[in-house]
């Protein structure tokens, strides 16, 4: 598969990352778009470097080769908090909020790490309504106003996966990276999650890593397939399901995966 | 076996821990939150000590002795973890020991260059060179008491920084996931680097409170490292709350041991055996304690909740 040129109106293009952990491939000469406005979604079986492609575009892995321009700037070299600080935002496999902090608090932590260069380092939190007022909207928007004061580590699961992408919300992003936001849910936490992501789709650009293809379905405008580093296909959902080299490595196989 | 006794050794194990809590600290921060083993923290203990020396000797004050060692120890914190350490945080915690111990050597002959193989002593700091009487007739030297004052208020302090501070705030969350931290577009280094100097900046305080008392010498820092080393494993790893406590707890156990401990054996066994097993039973007793926290609770006392 030739690379596509970059094209100028694509909010996040990679091309041709390669990355290799000792002999494995974990990126084969990887393509990725994200344009403004859609939800690309990518899917694989387990193994097929997903998490990876994550990692390089918000930096938590650098490419041994290739090129990641986002909003029409090179950022390959940027560490995570520079891109994060561009608008990239992510939320990761494994639920990462800050289990010992109230739901608020970890909302107030996303806030802050985005006003971080005025060094005002030893104001209180407590009593900052600069944090506190924005978070606590931030919370209202995703219907966890009445959970602020609770122990993160004591939220339902479905509510610590919506407070992760609220965290990630909460560095005002225009591009959002989602590793299995689904993961370990429950069906009915699952469509809440859909309906959470469909109705940020307006102001967000996402790249969906997702498991449940059911939500990948209902959400994606394109999905691309990995399959051992490599996107060996990108298109529309319908095209995706009548690709017959996506059937044979990958849902024809293992569907429901 | 009076009281007064027994008080006056409960505060020297309180003086003990105060300084191996000023070392502690730092250790287990930057143990905790950037995952790194840093052995010449012990050396930052020692370059106090000595900046503080030669400082006190030029102005001939040992206030000001330490308030200029206090941004010199800074300072060289702040180079060796721009220059040395940075390259190391990804690296494993053998290649971070080896290359810290690597370290350790490299200060303990730097020391030696500039300042020779004797060692400093200064005069005792004649403003503490008196003893205040305590409730109950115990008689205590001053300085030894305001180094106990001194670890109340850097706890006191830290407890603050670390529980009400927007760098608090991010410093308990580098410490439960670093790489969340950085996705939310926190500079991980200048964090680093913040919570290196603090700890470089307590270690050399340490040096310098036990500047008067032992004076400053080459290889000090290793003596007090180890101990520092049990305390955080003791406490918890990460855990400000638990470098205190047990900081205390080692403190009070050398001090009563060393005091106490042949007088409890002479109960059991015959005084030539009590007199060769106390000594030796006191310097084990915290690796004992140790092992045993090791083995029924291997997180520490007060590991931080987010482990």
């Amino acid at each position: 598969m030739t690379s596509p040129a970059l094209q100028s109106d694509a909010l996040l293009a990679a091309r041709k990352l390669d990355v290799r952990f000792g002999g494995v491939v974990a990126a084969d000469q990887l393509d990725i778009d994200v344009y403004p406005g859609e939800i690309h979604a990518v899917i694989g079986p387990n193994g097929a470097g997903k998490t990876t492609m994550i990692n390089l575009l918000s930096g938590q892995i650098k490419p041994d080769n290739g090129k990641i321009v986002f909003d029409g700037a090179e950022i390959s070299r940027l560490s995570p908090a520079r891109r994060s600080q561009r608008g990239i935002a992510r939320s990761f496999q494994i639920t990462s909020i800050f289990k010992e902090m109230s739901a608020l608090a970890n909302i107030a932590m996303a806030v802050q790490a985005q006003d971080g260069h005025s060094f005002r380092f030893w104001r209180p939190v407590g009593a900052d309504d600069k944090l506190l007022g924005p978070a606590q909207a931030i919370l209202e928007q995703f219907g966890l106003g009445e959970r602020a004061e609770i122990l993160a580590g004591n939220l339902a699961h479905g509510e610590q996966r919506q407070l992760e992408i609220a965290m990630a919300l909460a560095t005002q992003p225009r591009l959002l990276l989602l590793d299995e936001p689904m993961a370990g849910m429950g069906s009915q936490d699952s469509a809440r999650m859909v309906e959470i992501l469909a109705s940020l789709k307006d102001n967000y650009a996402m790249l969906l890593v997702e498991h449940d293809m059911d939500a990948v379905f209902a959400l994606a405008d394109r999905i691309t397939v990995l399959v051992y580093g490599r996107a060996i296909a990108t298109g529309s959902p319908a095209e995706i399901r009548d690709d017959k080299n996506v059937r044979d490595a990958y849902l024809g196989e293992d569907g429901a995966n | 076996m009076n009281t007064a006794l027994v008080m006056e050794h409960v505060l020297n194990g309180f003086q003990l821990g105060m300084l191996l809590f000023l070392l502690a600290a730092g250790l287990t921060l930057i143990l905790g939150i950037m995952d790194f083993v840093n052995l010449a923290h012990g050396s930052l203990y020692m370059v106090g000590a000595f900046f503080a020396a030669t400082f006190t000797k030029l102005t001939g004050n040992f206030g000001l002795g330490i308030l200029l060692a206090v941004p010199a120890v800074l300072l060289v914190g702040l180079v060796v973890e721009i220059v040395a350490l940075r390259t190391l945080y990804a690296r494993n915690h053998l290649d971070q020991v080896l290359a810290t111990f690597g370290l350790v050597l490299f200060f303990n002959e730097l020391v030696q260059i500039i300042w020779g193989p004797q060692g400093l002593v200064i005069p005792f700091p004649s403003a503490f060179d008196f003893t205040v009487t305590l409730p109950g007739g115990i008689t205590y030297p001053a300085y030894r008491l305001l180094i106990i004052g001194m670890g109340f208020v850097v706890a006191f302090g830290l407890y603050l920084l670390v529980g009400r501070t927007r760098l608090g705030m991010l410093i308990r969350a580098g410490a439960s996931n670093r790489d969340m931290v950085g996705a939310l577009g926190v500079d991980i280094k200048l964090l680093f680097t913040f919570v290196f100097g603090i700890g470089a900046v307590l270690a050399g305080l340490a040096g310098m409170l036990y500047l008067p008392i032992g004076g400053a010498y080459i290889g000090m820092g290793e003596l007090i490292l180890i101990n520092a080393l049990v305390v955080i494993v003791i406490g918890g790893i990460g855990s400000i709350r638990g470098a205190f406590i047990a900081s205390i707890i080692m403190g009070l156990i050398d001090a009563l041991g060393r005091a106490f401990l042949e007088d409890f054996l002479n109960f059991f066994m015959t005084e030539g055996a009590a007199e060769t097993a106390g000594p030796a039973l006191s310097a084990m007793s915290v690796y004992i304690l140790m092992a045993a926290i090791l083995v029924f609770r291997p997180q520490g006392l007060f590991p931080p909740r987010s482990r």
